[in-house]
């Protein structure tokens, strides 16, 4: 990654914010850990009679939450009737409003009887002391079953109860009307008549999802021409195979499916790497890496980046020819070369082959010579390394690499690198902060001693 | 640097009421089954209903034994089962499926309850199966669980993905009952503001159920409303949470204002669980700041702690007695918060420390920017590449997607290909952009990685740079200021506005626009922000409001997000309503099972 180093400094300087770093060398971070022995130093005290009736339970343990003094007269007094509440007015929808007269049918009393028991009502019932009585008058059923549909037998009848209740807004009201039509009409009319009717079709299609009538919803689909999204319905399904032979075939057999250009290159790429996968599982498990560091899973199903970690730790040496070769996978799947290269970097500093991991960075240049070389930015590899556990030995190689002066410092002084650090401020001149870090070092350590040295070599010209 | 109460502050409308509706509703409820029965509760009720009552409720009501639902056969040997579910179809059918009664020939008594409402769909369930008339079913309207002094949630973990994503419109009248219960125990409203196609839905909904219903006239404890749908801003939910509250959440997942400490908390064997809420004092200072903030405020507490512990040398038997009598309880409770949130924050920094944090937000504010895009487009590439937290990189991706218009798709090789459902998806909601067709080449382009080339790389600047034109998000945060100039030293400290839940980055768009339209008291001279987020804007006055409008609580303003909302929102709007005392106390409410926008967005793609 070639940062623009200017850019990146233009940042921090220009930066709105007071640097604020979640580096555990903070002093914010400090302070807590101070604050933390603080409290705990006065923990035996408080320890002595445990008490923890503080914390309030919020499990299924039976205990009180605080008792509820249900006061009936107190709330009801406060709820005296008075004149009618100031109507808002409605808002001009930019919904077709369905004139009601159209209908010969009273279909707005339909829907009135969707619209819940008043809440007026439902709060001096609440309010009721006998909790016990049976109330007759509570019960109150979606009352759209009450009303027959059955009455609404022409088509036109049908579409101007299904418009109704979309302009109605009832999420509700539009499924039980689209249910209702899905029982009385033909599945060709019904879809020819959702096309124009987006709303419905979309509640439509979610009943049809949630009630897993998979078959219909390809059909509707089909007919609409949406092929695409028909494609990706039936490629859903092979979530639900367990078995990865027959998952393969399945998946084999979605390859025919109408996707989209883009999409149908990635369903061919799971077809292979499953087929892949399954190969790679069954080669015999023997060489010494496995009983080293024995899988803690299958590789089945899993990603591609995956399989190739996989394949980078157990399969790294073997020729390009093998299925399970990295650079076989690299080459199946047009991998690149940054892809490869972090995923070969992290697996093989999991093993601490660090030879390996020096031979991803060498590359010779014409006249022969060796330098490292990087896809990714320095800083990112020794961060990678780091994760991996790398010893300071090797993570100085690359700490060293990183091009920009004040991120290499920051890196060294982060890993403990103090040979570049040391080297770093005597290349910039910077007696200070040579002094200030010498401070920082053990007495009598070769650190110290290097610093000394350098501190009274007399031919550096220090820039303070 | 804690934000003192203000005196002048309108008391808030008491919200324990709405908790006792509900608890005696169930309770009328579940008598409805005389004598003893097995109560099946669903899995996402359980929160919610430990909120509002307990197993001892339960008991007094004769339940005798509580199972969570699990889609696994039913093993109770109770004659009265009773089910406590949501609408969903899976459910219902579940119920008939697991219970083998008919075929053995058992008789028992079935009660299912249905909360919020009952659907016709799952009646047409139990309708197909033959078992009507063998199971009775109800409706609990448990709308709304108050969380904490000022923050109201509907508890629906469905209404994001129903509404957004399928485009069924079902809790539309639910939102609504629930706007309709509020402003029937705290109303009368003097005026609702809104933007979205749900938001007006909704406000139909309840102005046709106010229609309907009659009115008790009382004194006004909420004066106006602010209806907002999430879509409207997807950016804000996107982006990295730094504020205290946001962080928990994002790292131990609070739930229904309650979180579980881990053993790394704890500094012992054992997790416990803690209501968050403004109960707890420590919480309560912290929970808006900035995470910067935090540690400084805590060393101070824990000092202060230290003192006034140290006050018993030297005491003699009397004030000793006086000191355990009367101060002794406080410290320790005091010390016990102190010391678990302590706990929290190092977790925290542990966790953040691992992942690039510092990184990952400067990639985050380089796309709210606008600058150095090539940067970030390379940042997110690597960040799969490396198979970093899948969720972050779809965060960061879809991110990219709306500020800038772009895409990638390494994403499936890092984390599988499965994932075309969820672009799918994601395409759907607008949270990815489809690309145009003469865009492929910048989609190719980046797929082949070869972003490091220069040639390459400056071509895909000018694409972006052109796409950016059509971005609205651009747009958008030109015309309402939400990047604040970077020249400036932002001070996190002392916030000037709300940016400072961003770092001083960016001010979330939502909360910009509920500021702008409560202090212009309506939409004039937004009409171009309105156009660019696709209007369906609203303000409208409730008549006869103006006589009692100079009382307090016409600065309480009732924001609903229909979707959901973050802790970092929350933490803007609570700002805003300290800056703004003229006019603004807030209180929000969100509608989701929790208001992590982002995972939602993700988890809910299966």
């Amino acid at each position: 990654m070639m940062k623009n180093k200017a850019d990146e400094e233009d940042y921090w300087n220009s930066s709105k914010f007071k640097a604020f770093t979640f580096d555990d060398e903070d002093d914010e971070f400090s302070r807590l850990k101070e604050s933390k022995r603080a409290v705990n130093s006065i923990r035996p005290l408080v320890d002595e009679d445990d008490d923890e009736e503080e914390v309030e339970k919020v499990s299924w343990s039976g205990e009180p939450v605080g008792s509820i003094s249900w006061s009936v007269n107190e709330t009801a007094a406060s709820n005296q009737r008075t004149d009618r509440e100031p109507a808002f007015p409605k808002i001009n929808t930019d919904t077709t409003s369905i004139s009601k007269s159209h209908s010969g049918y009273s279909l707005s009393a339909l829907f009135k009887g969707e619209t819940h028991r008043s809440l007026s009502d439902s709060s001096v019932r609440l309010y009721a002391p006998e909790l016990r009585k049976p109330k007759s008058e509570y019960k109150v059923t979606t009352r759209l079953t009450a009303v027959s549909l059955e009455k609404f037998r022409s088509l036109q009848d049908k579409l101007l109860l299904l418009d109704y209740a979309v302009s109605a807004h009832d999420g509700n009201v539009i499924t039980a009307v689209l249910i209702y039509l899905k029982r009385t009409l033909s599945k060709e009319v019904l879809f020819r008549e959702l096309t124009d009717r987006q709303t419905a079709l979309r509640h439509f299609i979610h009943y049809l999802t949630e009630s897993k009538d998979q078959r219909l919803l390809l059909e509707l689909l089909r007919a609409l021409g949406r092929t695409e999204d028909m494609a990706l319905l039936q490629y859903k399904e092979h979530l639900g195979i367990a078995d990865e032979n027959k998952r393969r075939d399945f998946l084999k057999s979605c390859l025919s499916l109408p996707f989209s250009p883009e999409d149908s290159v990635h369903v061919e790429d799971h077809y292979t790497l499953l087929e892949r996968q399954i190969i790679i599982e069954v080669i015999p498990r023997k060489q010494e890496i496995f009983q080293k560091f024995p899988r803690k899973a299958s590789i089945l199903n899993m990603p591609l980046i995956t399989t190739l970690y996989y394949c980078c730790f157990y399969h790294y040496t073997e020729s390009e020819g093998t299925y399970s070769s990295p650079l076989n996978i690299r080459q199946t799947f047009k991998l690149s070369e940054k892809q490869f290269f972090v995923t070969a970097l992290a697996a093989r500093a999991k093993l601490k082959a660090w030879p390996d991991v020096d031979a991803l960075f060498t590359s010779r240049n014409w006249l022969g010579f060796t330098r490292k070389k990087s896809p990714l930015s320095f800083q990112r590899v020794v961060d990678v390394l780091h994760k991996n556990s790398a010893p300071t030995q090797v993570l100085q190689d690359y700490v060293a690499l990183v091009d920009d002066a004040e991120l290499r410092i920051t890196l060294a002084q982060k890993h403990k690198c103090h040979d570049i650090v040391i080297n770093t401020y005597r290349d910039l001149k910077d007696r200070q902060q040579l002094l200030g870090y010498r401070a920082k070092m053990a007495r009598g350590s070769a650190e110290e001693r290097k610093i000394n040295e350098l501190l009274n070599n007399s031919q550096i010209r220090w820039k303070n | 640097m804690a934000h003192s109460a203000r005196t002048d502050c309108p008391e808030l409308p008491d919200f324990f009421l709405l908790k006792r509706l509900a608890r005696d509703q169930l309770i009328y409820l579940l008598e409805q089954l005389p004598g003893k029965k097995d109560l099946f509760i669903e899995a996402d009720l359980m929160s919610p209903l430990d909120r509002i009552a307990n197993v001892s409720t339960l008991k007094q009501h004769e339940v005798d034994k509580l199972y969570k639902v699990e889609y696994k056969p039913i093993v109770s040997t109770s004659d009265q089962l009773c089910f406590l579910i949501r609408p969903r179809i899976q459910t219902v059918k579940w119920i008939y499926v697991a219970n083998a009664d008919k075929a053995t020939g058992r008789f028992r008594r079935y009660k299912i309850i249905f909360t919020p409402q009952k659907f016709y769909a799952c009646d047409a369930v139990l309708e197909e199966q033959g078992i009507i008339g063998d199971v009775t079913t109800d409706e609990w309207s448990f709308y709304l669980l108050p969380l904490d002094d000022d923050i109201i949630s509907l508890e629906l973990p469905e209404f994001f993905r129903d509404n957004f994503l399928a485009g069924d419109q079902r809790w539309v009248r639910t939102a609504g009952s629930a706007l309709h219960l509020l402003h029937s125990l705290y109303g009368p409203f003097s005026k609702v503001y809104g933007i979205g196609r749900c938001s007006k839905m909704a406000y139909e909904s309840w102005r046709e159920q106010v229609e309907e219903g009659e009115q008790k006239a009382r004194q006004a404890e909420i004066g106006k409303v602010f209806l907002i749908d999430r879509d409207v801003d997807f950016v804000t939910p996107l982006c990295s949470q730094v504020v205290y509250e946001g962080l928990v959440d994002d790292i131990f997942k609070i739930k229904c204002a309650c979180v579980e400490f881990g053993p790394d908390v704890t500094s012992s064997d054992k997790s416990i669980k803690v209501m968050l809420n403004s109960q707890d004092r420590v919480f309560n200072e912290i929970r808006n700041e900035h995470f910067s903030n935090v540690f400084g405020f805590l060393s101070q507490k824990a000092r202060n702690l230290q003192t006034s512990y140290d006050k018993r040398r030297g005491m003699d038997i009397k004030q000793m007695k006086t000191f355990v009598s009367e101060e002794l309880k406080g410290l320790k409770q005091e010390h016990r918060l102190l010391s678990l949130h302590i706990g929290a924050c190092e977790s925290i920094m542990k966790k953040k420390t691992k992942q690039d944090f510092q990184e990952l937000l400067k990639t985050e504010h380089s796309l709210l920017e606008g600058f150095e895009i090539r940067e970030s487009i390379s940042f997110i590439e690597e960040h799969i590449n490396r198979q970093v937290s899948m969720i972050e990189s779809l965060r960061l991706l879809c991110l990219l997607s709306i500020t800038e218009n772009g895409k990638s798709s390494f994403f499936l090789c890092s984390y599988g290909v499965d994932h075309l459902l969820t672009f799918a998806n994601l395409r759907q909601l607008g949270l990815l952009v489809e690309q145009q067709p003469g865009e492929t080449l910048t989609v190719m382009e980046s797929k082949v990685g070869k972003l490091v080339n220069d040639r390459t790389g400056g071509k895909l600047s000018d694409a972006f740079s052109s796409l950016a034109k059509k971005s609205n998000f651009r747009a958008l945060s030109r015309k309402l200021n939400l990047v604040p100039k970077s020249d400036e030293e932002y001070d996190l400290r002392v916030p000037r506005d709300m940016a400072y839940i961003f770092s001083g980055a960016y001010v979330p768009l939502s909360c910009k626009l509920i500021e702008q339209v409560l202090e212009r008291d309506g939409w004039t001279g937004l009409e171009e922000v309105t156009r660019l987020l696709n209007g369906h804007e609203f303000a409208v006055t409730g008549y006869g409001a103006d006589s009692k409008a100079k009382n307090d609580a016409q600065r309480i303003i009732l924001v609903m997000f229909l979707g959901g909302c973050t802790f970092s929102e929350i933490s803007a709007l609570r700002f805003l309503g300290r800056e703004k005392p003229s006019m603004l106390f807030l209180l929000t409410i969100w509608l989701m099972e929790t208001p992590r926008v982002s995972v939602t967005l993700i988890s809910s793609i299966f």
